[in-house]
């Protein structure tokens, strides 16, 4: 199917078509040597949903983020119902009509709904007259929109679908014709994000415009009328989500790329070692994040789990390395559960398991900290680091400039601060932490974010050399590439939901693409 | 995005920057001296000669840095696990509290091993009376900083009733124990040198400083040596990697607020047992505070503590003397100078690097070639 | 009829000791509210009781001694704004060295002046705020129960303390019925929230600071001009924390603060009264036990015992843009 021509700037508009809602001219943004968006066009019709897709680090949020003057673009143009507009803060954002609704709620939780609605619409220095207004409005939009909250609810109080409602009342209030919504669905249930797509098509038929931005091919397909496809900075494509299809979507979303191939034998698993059986895991807010997963690792195996971030990747490694408690089910590790007291960091690498976490700056390391030192980081009871009372400060030094050697961490200073490692060393000083460990299972997280591309070769090496020496490796990870460059076996991950498994080879890009996009094998 | 902060050479970041704060700091002192109608280099001429210019000022400045050492690394020990102890001066008070009763009670130990107890007892209701905010902010979140301050005015509240009441010696009308027994004494240094024939003058300057020192060793050799160290050290700098490492936060927010109460008791050691010789009220006289400013200024690490509270030291025996000699300079001089350092040190530490980022890089970017 | 007497003693007293706790509690409550910590009000009350006592002194009016004392007061407080709110200092640390400056400059300078270890002279009734009688206070006293009340308790008040009391409900008011006080309230919890409605978090943290400086400020000129006649250093005698106390203990409401700084002046003139008293069955009363009293009742709400304190959610984060 032939997308339509991209962005605005050669269409020629008929007087007698109202202007689009915004219009988004060669937009172009840098944040020092990242290009997040370059010269993106956007087109958004009055009166339609018009969704956002893209993987993360597509530029969605960046771009949505210009459009609501947190950040003013380095070049390009923004026109709202065909002005041209200059927004240099939020608050001119909502001048022009543009309401956002933020992934993370901009709410204070202990006041009420009616307090955080009027916040910085309050209609006077006193509260009372305004309040009133407000209340009559809320009133009129809950019966309009089916937008039912109670004012004097407090916010701390409300389920967090109801928060988002209050989020949507909000831009509401202040006059909004334009809904921007920046992963809605992401702290919903099901019938939560079932309730909110009811109302953003009651506010569409009012001629609202709404922009909504998702990962989800399914609530694409099933909400909006115009699709855009983002993807690494640049707008790619855009559809009417009639005329198209999960499977196109998914490929534009992807794209056509050569697929890294390194270097890597048959695999030959042999017994199991690891296994998750039907794992509930909660996050902090209490919001499910793990939904009923289980699988099993075997020795000599990788198994990579692929996904959007944000759909339980993070917290499925918290729980299997000791970080997160259970909410439910059980965590096998040779066969055997282990018991209360190990289930924590310490325990779980007693028993044999590494890890290297997803974020090296916040888990893995300890930036201040001499290399040397964040390479002891889980391991610091260790005798070989001296045996009395007293660290062997030769010992640790020599212990990590060996590793250095090994790794071909640069520079091979062992005293040097973490902090001033590039990130690829960075990321090669927690590997070589602790595969140097010999651990029989290896949990890997992102291990080549921010990573230079000499380093990402090295540490791919690496991690197969770990599954031919018999190890089972769960390698988690954002990057496509690197799922299929390295897996045996891919578990995908939508919404805290094993969505589906595939070998490699029987595979591709768009396939699994689908099942990240929350297309699963099951009944959608 | 937040703006990043700026990167400095390693030199400047350790010793220009904190060189610049404390020079700060003394700058405006200077300009109070200047405002209140003294010469502000007169001043200091005073201060230093009557801090360092004869042995008896050295002996002062000495005998108050002692107590300075050991309320900075109590300060300081806390630093390194990311809590703010505030409570030094009622730990350091309690501490004294300890030492009295050994002394009291134990009388019939032989020779100087009641000192030894004392030394103990002191250590131990230092940790005690700390570890009490320490626990309550591990296990129940009850912040260190707001807890660390009520008890202050509990040992406070705590030790006037005992002094009064309980302890006080019979037939005395000042609050204040019985004196200790001999052996119940940290001994004196011009008592030791008077003994294989030196001559100093009487100051109370004890053996209590070399203790303090050991701990100085001490704490550095446990901050960067040991395992309980690098836990203390993780938990400061990142608890998050901290759990990920498989060390409890929990724990160790207890496990140094007992070492940080444990060296405030040392103070109760130099003061109570080195030179008062029996328990009165209120002789912790702030310095539990002056720790906090030692501690900053040190930048947290024993060797900077050790010449801080030799700073203050000086501070403290040369504003007495100026005081004495230019009554507009009373000694609250002190306590002023001493804000300004936790002030600069402290809460504006890096007020200065932008500015001098800037200058540093303007000097070493040079004329193109 | 002589506990009754007793009674209205002690809680008149009550009262004049309760009064610099309420003004410097809800000048903390302001701060905190908006995410700026203050544990510094010991030492802007000194700051605003010596310069209030200074002005008063030179000028020889108590009006005169209250604009001065608020204004350096502000100031003070103005330093602990911009190192917590534009340098982003650790605010317990800008806090603490507040209150040792303040406690050390106040001292110097009023000894460098007047030379009588800091205390500044005697002041003649004219320079200071006098007890008031409301109207009929005399003839009214002579009533049994009521009487009293009004004539020693209600009655007989400066000004400055019937403006403390007036301020719980003004800054209740205020807080929850005007627009400044809901963003306030919303900066302390969520300034994200604020920022992305538009509204300046630096500008109401700023306005949170100078509001907490007036109101510390009249505590220190309710100390030196009103309650006392004269600055004394190291006057405020722990107040400042006491208050901070107050604060915790009061879950950052005005009401229950009220309440609370009434309470603790209340043990503050009962542990003076019961010097040397012997009470039946527990024999010689501790003084020290009920001056420790407002300190452990803290200590036992911090640790959950008696509900759970939680602070406004963003009290000592500084505030960065992150987007």
């Amino acid at each position: 199917m032939n997308p339509l021509p991209l962005g605005g700037a050669c269409v020629t508009v008929e007087s007698s078509q109202p202007a689009p809602a915004i219009e988004l001219i060669g937009v172009d943004k840098r944040f020092g040597a990242v290009h997040a968006n370059k010269s993106v066009n956007l087109n958004v019709e009055r009166g339609v949903i018009h969704g956002i897709v893209g993987e993360n680090g597509a530029g969605k949020s960046t771009l949505m983020s210009i459009l609501y003057g947190f950040y003013e673009a380095d070049a390009g143009e923004i026109r709202v119902n065909g002005a041209p507009v200059r927004i240099r803060s939020p608050r001119e954002a909502i001048s022009h009509g543009i309401g956002m609704v933020h992934q993370h709620f901009m709410l204070a939780a202990p006041l009420s709904v009616l307090e955080n609605v009027m916040l910085g619409a309050e209609g006077g220095p006193l509260l009372a007259r305004g309040g009133a207004a407000i209340r009559l409005q809320l009133a009129h939009l809950a019966k309009e929109y089916a937008l039912e909250v109670d004012p004097d609810a407090i916010v701390g109080e409300l389920s967090v679908g109801l928060q988002q409602r209050v989020e949507i009342l909000k831009a509401l209030v202040r006059g909004a014709e334009i809904l921007v919504l920046d992963e809605p669905t992401a702290v919903l249930t099901p019938a939560e994000a079932d309730q909110l797509f009811a109302m953003l098509r009651v506010l569409k038929s009012q001629n609202k415009t709404i922009i909504f931005i998702t990962h989800k091919l399914r609530e694409i397909i099933s909400l909006t009328d115009r699709v855009s496809v983002m993807r690494r900075g640049e707008m790619v494509a855009t559809f009417e989500t009639a005329k198209t299809s999960p499977p196109e979507l998914a490929d534009a979303m992807v794209g056509r790329k050569v697929i890294l191939k390194i270097e890597k034998g048959p695999a030959h698993p042999g017994r199991i070692v690891l296994e998750a059986r039907h794992l509930t895991v909660r996050d902090d807010r209490g919001v499910t994040r793990v939904d009923d997963v289980s699988f099993a690792l075997r020795e000599g195996e990788i198994v990579g789990i692929a996904g959007v971030a944000g759909n339980g990747q993070s917290e499925l490694l918290e729980a299997l390395a000791g970080i997160r408690p259970l909410s439910s089910g059980e965590i096998l590790i040779n066969g055997a559960a282990p018991p209360p007291a190990k289930r924590n960091p310490k325990g779980v690498r007693a028993l044999g398991v590494g890890h290297v976490p997803e974020d090296r700056h916040r888990v893995g390391l300890v930036m201040p900290f001499e290399a040397c030192e964040s390479a002891m980081l889980g391991f610091q009871d260790d005798p070989v680091y001296g045996r009395g009372v007293l660290f062997d400060r030769k010992a640790i030094i020599a212990d990590e400039a060996a590793k250095m050697e090994a790794f071909d961490i640069r520079p091979r200073a062992p005293l040097l601060k973490t902090a001033n490692f590039s990130g690829g060393n960075q990321q090669k000083i927690v590997l070589a932490r602790e595969i140097e460990r010999n651990p029989g299972i290896m949990l890997v997280g992102q291990p080549t974010r921010g990573v230079d591309i000499g380093a990402i070769e090295f540490i791919h090496k690496r991690i197969v050399a770990l599954r031919d020496a018999g190890k089972a490796v769960l390698l988690v990870s954002v990057e496509l590439d690197e799922i299929f460059a390295l897996s045996d076996r891919i578990l995908v991950l939508c919404a805290g939901r094993i969505t589906g498994e595939r070998v490699p080879e029987e595979t591709n890009a768009q396939d699994v693409g689908l099942l990240m996009a929350g297309v699963s094998e099951r009944a959608a | 995005m937040s703006a990043p902060r700026k990167p400095l050479p390693a030199w400047a970041d350790v010793a220009l920057i904190p060189l610049i704060n404390v020079t700060a700091a003394f700058f405006i002192s200077g300009l109070v001296v200047t405002a209140i109608g003294e010469n502000p280099f007169e001043a200091v001429r005073l201060l230093l000669v009557g801090a360092l210019g004869d042995l008896e000022g050295i002996g002062f400045t000495l005998f108050y840095a002692t107590s300075f050492i050991f309320t900075g690394l109590a300060v300081a020990i806390c630093f390194h696990a990311g809590l703010f102890n505030i409570g030094v001066e009622g730990q350091a008070y309690i501490g004294g509290l300890g030492a009295a009763l050994a002394c009291l009670y134990l009388g019939f130990l032989p020779g100087y091993s009641l000192a030894f107890v004392a030394i103990a007892a002191a250590a131990l209701f230092g940790a005690a009376f700390a570890a009490i905010p320490g626990y309550l902010q591990a296990k129940r979140d009850s912040h260190i900083v707001i807890t660390t301050i009520m008890f202050n005015y509990i040992a406070s509240a705590l030790m006037g009733y005992l002094l009064v009441k309980v302890l006080r010696a019979p037939a005395q009308m000042n609050p204040e124990t019985p004196p200790f027994p001999p052996g119940g004494i940290v001994p004196q240094f011009h008592e030791v040198l008077a003994l294989v024939g030196v001559k100093w003058p009487v100051t109370p300057f004890n053996l209590s400083f070399l203790i303090a020192l050991a701990a100085a060793l001490g704490v550095w050799a446990l901050i960067w040596r040991t395992r309980l160290g690098y836990e203390i050290r993780t938990v400061g700098a990142n608890p998050t990697a901290a759990v990920y490492g498989g060390i409890s936060p929990a724990r160790i927010t207890i496990l140094t607020t007992l070492l940080s109460g444990a060296l405030a008791g040392g103070m109760a050691v130099n003061v109570i047992l080195g030179e008062e010789h029996r328990l009165i009220l209120e002789y912790t006289a702030g310095f539990g505070f002056v720790g906090i400013a030692v501690a900053l200024m040190g930048r947290a690490h024993p060797v900077g503590i050790v010449l801080a509270a030799i700073l203050f030291g000086m501070l403290y025996q040369g504003g007495a003397e100026l005081a004495f000699d230019k009554p507009k300079i009373s000694r609250d001089m002190i306590v002023v100078i001493q804000g300004l350092v936790v002030l600069f040190a402290g809460a504006l530490e890096h007020m200065f690097r932008r500015p001098v980022a800037t200058l540093l890089a303007r000097r070493t970017a040079g004329p193109p070639i | 009829m002589e506990t009754f007497d007793a009674f209205i003693v002690i809680f008149g007293s009550g009262i004049r000791l309760g009064v610099p706790l309420i003004l410097a509690c809800l000048a903390g409550l302001w701060s905190e509210r908006s995410g700026v910590v203050d544990i510094g009000l010991e030492g802007k009350m000194l700051s605003g009781a010596f310069a209030a006592a200074t002005v008063a002194t030179f000028t020889g009016s108590a009006w005169a001694g209250l604009a001065g004392g608020v204004l350096a007061t502000v100031a003070v407080s103005l330093i602990h704004g911009y190192a917590s709110i534009d340098q982003r200092a650790n605010q317990i640390v800008s806090g603490t060295a507040i209150n040792m400056v303040a406690d050390g400059m106040t001292a110097l300078v009023g000894n460098a002046i007047w030379s009588q270890g800091g205390r500044t002279p005697q002041l003649p009734a004219t320079a200071l705020f006098n007890a008031i009688d409301l109207p009929f206070a005399e003839s009214f006293g002579a009533v049994p129960i009521l009487g009293p009340i009004y004539r020693h308790l209600i009655s007989g008040h400066d000004i400055v303390t019937y403006f403390a009391f007036a301020l719980v409900p003004m800054t209740y008011w205020a807080l929850y019925r005007t627009r400044f006080g809901l963003r306030l309230r919303a900066v302390g919890e969520n300034p994200a929230a604020v920022d992305t409605a538009g509204i300046s978090v630096r500008g109401l943290r700023y306005s949170a600071v100078v509001i907490c400086g007036v109101l510390v400020g009249l505590s220190g000129v309710y100390l030196s001009i009103a309650q006392a006649a004269y600055f004394q250093p190291h006057m405020s005698a722990g107040k400042g924390f006491i208050a901070l106390a107050a604060l915790v203990f009061a879950k950052w409401r005005p009401w229950p603060a009220l309440a609370t700084c009434l309470l603790f002046g209340f043990l503050d003139a009962l542990s003076i009264r019961l010097q040397g008293a012997v009470l039946p069955v527990i024999g010689p009363v501790p003084v020290q036990a009920i001056e420790a009293l407002p300190y452990i009742l803290t200590v036992v709400l911090l640790a959950g015992f008696i509900g759970k304190a939680i602070p406004p959610k963003a009290s000592g984060v500084p505030y960065v843009k992150e987007r």
